[in-house]
């Protein structure tokens, strides 16, 4: 049950437009590649909000699965600071 | 992801960086004796993960709400945790509705009021994003921007670590 009220003023003191608002939620649509290049007045905001949080729920399970790997990938190998240096060779080529 | 033209002030940059680091450190701590046991590995993609999340939080280039967190998150032992965080969960979910009838409105309406559909999907994102309980609706959305930006970037790179640790 929504009531209707007047439109409250954010404790810091500076007003939250309804622009604002519209804008956040389809800079959020286009991070997510499942919504990316849908026209945002297509989309409904509960869809951008439900992506989202799918979306984070995958990256958060790919981290937990990559580190998963590195885990057993640094059990198994004797030369990582060897490898190490190499990663870092490439990465300040 | 070529990782031969990466910008040395990049946030990319700045995370392999730092990263690369703890997993060395991490490394350099395996015992000599069978370390390969699923407690010790279990161990090993504990200080993995926290090392990631660690480095990416450290990473960003302005301190966000998100970034700092994570890292009170992983200093904090978490009976001090539970007890901070006892009252820190407050009715922020404020409640505006406009009478406008464009798609533009229909959104704000969505998003702003009390007892709609998106209240459920609100709470979910703010579980999922560091520190999303205190924040503002404007805050919450910004910042999950930038936590998925940071997020996605997080994953590229252990990827490509992972990828390169299993061409031996």
């Amino acid at each position: 049950m929504s009531s209707r009220r007047s439109r409250s003023r954010q404790a810091s003191g500076s007003r939250i437009t309804d622009d604002q608002i519209i804008d956040l939620v389809s800079k959020l649509q286009q991070l997510i590649p499942e919504l990316r290049g849908r026209r945002s007045d297509r989309v409904s905001a509960s869809k951008v909000l439900q992506e989202t949080c799918n979306y984070i729920r995958n990256l958060h399970r790919d981290v937990d699965g990559l580190s998963d790997r590195l885990s057993q990938l640094l059990a198994s190998t004797d030369t990582d600071s060897d490898q190490a240096a190499i990663i870092r060779g490439l990465l300040t080529e | 992801m070529d990782l031969h033209n990466l910008n040395p002030s990049s946030l990319k940059s700045r995370f392999t960086t730092r990263f690369l680091r703890a997993l060395t450190e991490i490394n350099a701590r395996k015992p000599i004796a069978s370390s390969s046991s699923p407690r010790e590995i279990f161990q090993r993609y504990r200080r993995i993960k926290d090392a990631a999340d660690t480095s990416m939080a450290y990473s960003v280039r302005s301190r966000r709400t998100w970034s700092k967190a994570t890292l009170w998150r992983l200093r904090t032992p978490s009976h001090r945790r539970r007890l901070a965080s006892f009252g820190r969960r407050s009715s922020l979910n404020k409640t505006r509705t406009t009478t406008t009838a464009s798609h533009r409105g229909a959104v704000v309406v969505q998003i702003t009021s009390r007892g709609g559909g998106l209240g459920v999907q609100l709470e979910e994102l703010r579980e999922l994003v560091p520190g999303g309980e205190a924040m503002d609706l404007c805050n919450l959305l910004d910042e999950t921007a930038h936590y998925i930006k940071c997020l996605t970037t997080q994953v590229q790179v252990m990827r490509t670590i992972a990828n390169l640790y299993s061409l031996e």
